[in-house]
């Protein structure tokens, strides 16, 4: 069977799939990154007064 | 029915089942987003809190995607409106390019996100103010004001004006009198900068039955009014430069500003429609542009005077 030109359908469907990709992407960096951030500050607020008692 | 309205009517649902990733995005009003961008994000720089550089991109771009969500369902509720007005005919919906109830999902669905996701990076109070931003532009403004009186641009500017104060409770987490006089900024700049485009897109309005001032109050009564608000306006910005975003950068640019406003706005008010359509509304183009880069050049003046201030050389 011979192959289908693309067509621009096929084109916006493309399209559309791939920047669907990249923004769940972007997401999934985003909710990793809050949660690295929001750790270390609650970790670093954790460890001051700690450290202050010990001395 | 023709087959040539059947084959247009068809091409029109086979497009909209496949709309482009572009499509969404237009949906959002980038440009109208640009502007939610920059006052939010002077508003987080311009607060005394310090904010960790990965909080502030999250929160400015949820803040955005807020903006842009609530643009979506502006399209929504509009689409009627919005296929009579030249200047808007050519919008995702009326251009058959995505389906009302794709865009009134996608506007529901980001609106629900983008407060979720500020409420995680920062606070409760600037969630709830982006939640409260965007019920105040969909349901307020959209749904109510903008067709039922001609004060729509007054009232409705306060749903452009929030971001500049979510920006800064982002940071804070509370409001104060500087966050306030950012609102006002925006608020007090809206109903000149709209007035002025609906003088020279005229007949927009008028077709779309949308009771501008322009439509319910005559286009003479409309002059009147951008030039008392321009006043105010002034008068109003002039003041910031002593308060606590204020500074002499700011005063420089406000005074100069200003007087450029001002002298636009009496322009407008003292010519009539033959000087208008001889030059085809050249001044009152001007002044529309000119609004742009008064706003901008505002906010650019407070974030200036905050940089400086970290060096100890902003402020009075």
């Amino acid at each position: 069977m011979a192959l289908q030109p693309t067509h621009d359908l096929h084109k916006r469907r493309m399209g559309r799939n791939i920047g669907t990709a990249l923004v769940l992407v972007a997401f999934i960096g985003i909710v990793f990154g809050l949660t690295l951030v929001k750790t270390n500050r609650e970790g670093a607020a954790r460890q001051a007064p700690a450290t202050e008692a010990s001395q | 029915m023709s087959d040539a309205s059947i084959n247009t009517q068809t091409s029109i649902t086979a497009q909209a089942g496949e709309a482009g990733f572009g499509d969404f995005f237009a949906l959002l009003k980038p440009r109208v987003m640009s502007l939610v961008v920059f006052t939010a994000l002077v508003g987080l720089l311009a607060a005394p809190v310090p904010v960790h550089p990965f909080v502030g991109f999250v929160a400015i771009l949820f803040i955005a995607i807020g903006g842009g969500a609530s643009g979506a369902l502006n399209m929504w509720w509009d689409a009627d409106i919005d296929a009579v007005m030249r200047r808007t005919k050519g919008r995702p919906i009326p251009a058959g390019k995505v389906t009302p109830g794709e865009a009134k999902a996608f506007g529901i669905a980001l609106s629900v996100i983008s407060v979720v996701m500020l409420f995680l990076a920062t606070n409760l109070l600037a969630a709830a103010l982006l939640a409260f931003t965007i019920f105040f532009y969909v349901v307020i403004y959209t749904m109510w004001l903008k067709r039922s009186t001609p004060q729509n641009i007054v009232i409705g500017g306060a749903a452009g004006a929030f971001p500049p104060m979510i920006g800064w409770a982002a940071a804070t987490g509370s409001i104060s009198v500087e966050a306030v006089l950012m609102f006002c900024l925006t608020f007090m700049w809206t109903p000149p900068h709209f007035w002025a485009l609906a003088l020279f897109m005229r007949s927009d309005y008028d077709d779309a039955g949308v009771p501008m001032l322009t439509v319910t109050h005559g286009r003479p009564a409309t002059r009147l009014h951008i030039l008392v608000y321009t006043v105010l306006l002034a008068v109003m910005t002039i003041a910031a430069a002593f308060t606590g975003i204020g500074g002499p950068v700011y005063l420089a640019v406000a005074l100069v500003l200003n007087a450029l406003f001002l002298k636009g706005a009496v322009d407008i008010w003292r010519r009539d429609e033959v000087a208008s359509e001889a030059d085809n509304f050249a001044v009152e183009r001007r002044f529309f542009k000119l609004s742009l880069l008064y706003l901008f050049l505002h906010f650019g003046a407070i974030l200036a005077e905050a940089v400086l201030t970290r060096f100890g050389m902003g402020g009075w």
